[in-house]
């Protein structure tokens, strides 16, 4: 706090400065940041609450929610929300908590209806988040709550009706009681000697042999094919592909390359270039890309990756699109060192 | 016989190394390759909404160096230059603000040494030994020396007056990324001890701890440290976010699940000898080594047994225990072959005693998924190899 006489005598201060700050210290305030604005805060505060508090006036039908889920989730979550490989699975599993296995979706397991809204519409699709509209985030919602036979096929979910839908768990959440429960019995002088009778080995982690082998080696692997098929490719500018390659991280969530690839949400993308469209075996594409004729020319890939569901109306393909014609060069370019 | 090694000139005795700058920002050498993060394919769907694992069967100290300290991303790690970070305090305070990175650090600044422990650590050993190595069972953790401003003092700066009554009111904490990753935390706590920091370890934080500003919640479980930290609402209750209902939330055996289920109970591993660390030197002195670390406070105690919890010997901590940190133990033994059923036990400045995989089924069952601070059994076989285990 020294120095504030020296900022009082400066001459270049402005007089509103001054006064900001003589009440800033006053409250052990340093007058650090500035104030947001009403349109800053309305653009990051989105947040719903248990209570409705946070919703958009607006409202979507399980019907359209059936389309939109169709297009946007169901390559990991299933088209009946019941979640694909390793995904998470939205609908089912009532009555299951206490079982062996509990299957832990929105109908089983979420205690509020606001949680499903709020998280669908900031952090979904997956890789794609924050490009629903409040509408379509309604509809999506409503077509969970339909997948968990919680609402009938001709409900529509708004602001207005939404706190009227019940959650079948919404009782099953206990405040954390380790304090009681644990704490209290295990706070106690630990036994040193003679502590049991006798120890046996009763599982061993061998028995399962689920711990994976030493992926440094398979790493190597990668990394030499990637290198190998660049060099084989000496037209393509390495900064380029390099620069692809962090492009390509927004397309990683569903895609994957190189050897070893599969298919995920999306078709592998080996080979891409000059392949036939919606060729790659084994990937159920929309029918707009299944039907679709011709090959996958540097044009052709840019004109998709500009504006996907532009290029081809009903792609299951839920990303937004690149905005920049660089970034399409360089994970064209990328995509072009993998055979 | 004369170790040639020695009798013999050896080409780095003769000739040049590498001059300074041949590495302007160092890596480990070669030969220690594989003391890296790993990840268990199996347990998600995809990498960029996964987790990796701390070697922590190769380390020592107490100290996580940050190139190999766990990640746990849910939409995978962002790049935000310091310039186009922002951070905004809104919600229940007197003048909502948005700070700069540099406006940041001009407030006051500390430096705390704390763990940060995913509350799924030993998940995957709630149901029976699994995994085959310290790094896998326990490796969700890392040990870091933060530099950050006080959330006490940033919340002061937006000014709390508008909040009332602070006894119940919350935090709304958010990240920058795609999954944005929100929890909210009692007002309690965020005065208490959390922390917004940018450095780690003397260093900016690494793009995949949350570089350039990430929460930290000292003893709290590590869904709790948001990264790119974004914004902080000052709200009248909890926002129940996915995170805090879908997830980390510990469903008991009755079909009831426990939620805020903040602190990381005392815990402690041997780090070696285990699975990916056996003993490899032959017999004569062994130096039995592991951590221990409570959200409760400093660990005050550990012990260690060589026979699966008959009988338990006090090891040596490197130093007095702190609060919310990594405390590293010794016990400088003796080892001529003979099984061992290697099992450590912490306690804490509570009274705190570090329970078994049993006492926790008791009151728990197997489906908690996170909270496994159970004590974990390593058998080291005459060869010096161990196993993961479970013993009656």
């Amino acid at each position: 706090m020294s120095k504030f006489p020296k900022l009082i005598g400066g001459a270049a201060l402005l007089a509103s400065t001054a006064v900001l700050t003589t009440e800033a210290l006053a409250n052990g305030k340093l007058g650090l940041g500035r104030e947001a604005l009403p349109e800053e805060i309305a653009a990051w505060d989105v947040d719903i609450r248990p209570d409705g508090q946070g919703l958009p006036v607006g409202s979507g039908s399980v019907a359209d929610g059936e389309m939109l889920f169709s297009d946007n989730c169901a390559a990991c979550h299933g088209e009946f929300a019941e979640g694909v490989d390793n995904w998470p699975e939205l609908a089912g599993g009532e009555g299951t908590l206490a079982d062996e296995d509990p299957v832990k979706t929105v109908g089983s397991y979420w205690p509020y209806l606001s949680t499903a809204w709020d998280y669908v519409h900031r952090s979904m699709p997956y890789g794609s988040a924050q490009t629903l509209t409040d509408d379509e985030v309604y509809a999506i919602v409503a077509y969970i709550l339909y997948s968990n036979f919680l609402v009938e096929d001709d409900f529509v979910l708004s602001n207005e009706n939404f706190l009227d839908v019940e959650m079948p768990n919404a009782d099953g959440f206990i405040i954390d009681d380790r304090a009681e429960a644990e704490y209290a019995q295990w706070r106690t002088e630990p036994c040193m000697s003679d502590c049991k009778d006798s120890v046996e080995i009763t599982m061993r982690a061998s028995v399962l042999n689920v711990t994976p082998e030493d992926e440094a080696s398979a790493d190597t692997g990668e990394a030499e094919v990637v290198q190998v098929a660049a060099a084989a490719e000496p037209a393509v500018d390495p900064a380029l592909v390099e620069a692809g390659e962090k492009v390509f991280g927004k397309c990683k969530a569903c895609h994957q390359v190189g050897e070893g690839a599969k298919n995920r949400s999306g078709p592998i993308l080996n080979g891409i270039l000059g392949a036939d469209i919606a060729s790659v075996d084994g990937f159920r594409y929309s029918k707009t890309l299944a039907e679709m004729d011709g090959v996958w020319t540097e044009e052709a890939l840019a004109g998709f990756l500009a504006d996907p569901r532009g290029y081809a109306k009903g792609t299951k393909m839920s990303f937004a699109g690149l905005k920049k014609e660089d970034d399409i060069a360089a994970v064209t370019a990328y995509l072009s060192t993998f055979e | 016989t004369p170790d040639p090694l020695i009798t013999e000139i050896q080409p780095w005795a003769q000739v040049f190394g590498d001059g300074v700058d041949a590495t302007p920002y160092g890596l480990p050498i070669e030969y220690e390759s594989d003391v890296i993060r790993r990840n268990v394919e199996w347990l998600t769907a995809d990498t960029t909404s996964s987790i990796n694992f701390t070697p922590i069967h190769a380390l020592d100290g107490t100290i996580t160096p940050q190139g190999c300290a766990f990640e746990r991303h849910h939409s995978g790690a962002i790049e935000l230059r310091k310039q186009d970070y922002r951070l905004m305090v809104n919600g229940l305070v007197d003048t909502p603000l948005v700070f700069t990175y540099d406006d940041l650090e001009r407030f006051p600044r500390e430096n705390h040494v704390y763990f940060c422990e995913c509350a799924a650590n030993t998940g995957m050993e709630w149901a029976g030994a699994q995994l085959n190595g310290a790094q896998f069972t326990h490796g969700m953790i890392h040990n870091m020396e933060y530099t950050g401003v006080s959330l006490r003092t940033i919340l002061n700066e937006a000014g709390l007056g508008a909040a009332g009554d602070l006894a119940d009111k919350w935090v709304y904490v958010e990240g920058a990324d795609a999954s944005s990753n929100g929890r909210s935390i009692p007002m309690e706590k965020a005065l208490d001890d959390v922390l917004v920091a940018f450095k780690a370890n003397g260093e900016a934080l690494r793009k995949e701890h949350g570089y350039p500003v990430r929460l930290v919640v000292p003893g709290w479980e590590g869904n709790l440290w948001v990264k790119w930290l974004r914004r902080i609402e000052v709200m009248d209750g909890p926002v129940e976010s996915r995170e805090e209902t879908s997830k980390y939330t510990d469903t008991l055996e009755d079909g009831t699940s426990r939620k805020w289920t903040w602190v990381m109970d005392a815990k402690s591993v041997i780090t070696s000898p285990s699975p990916q660390a056996p003993i490899t030197h032959g017999h004569g002195s062994l130096v039995i080594t592991g951590l221990a670390w409570s959200g409760h406070g400093a660990i005050t105690r550990v012990d260690v047994s060589k026979d699966g919890g008959v009988t338990w010997e006090t090891a040596r901590l490197a130093k007095p225990g702190e609060k919310m940190a990594l405390t590293r133990f010794y016990l400088d033994t003796e080892w001529n072959g003979e099984e061992m059923l290697l099992q450590a036990r912490a306690m804490d400045e509570t009274g705190y005693v570090q329970p078994t995989k049993d006492q926790l089924r008791e009151v728990r069952g197997e489906n908690s998924i996170y909270h496994n601070n159970c004590i974990q059994t390593w058998h080291v076989m005459p060869n010096g190899e161990a196993e993961n285990v479970e013993v009656s």
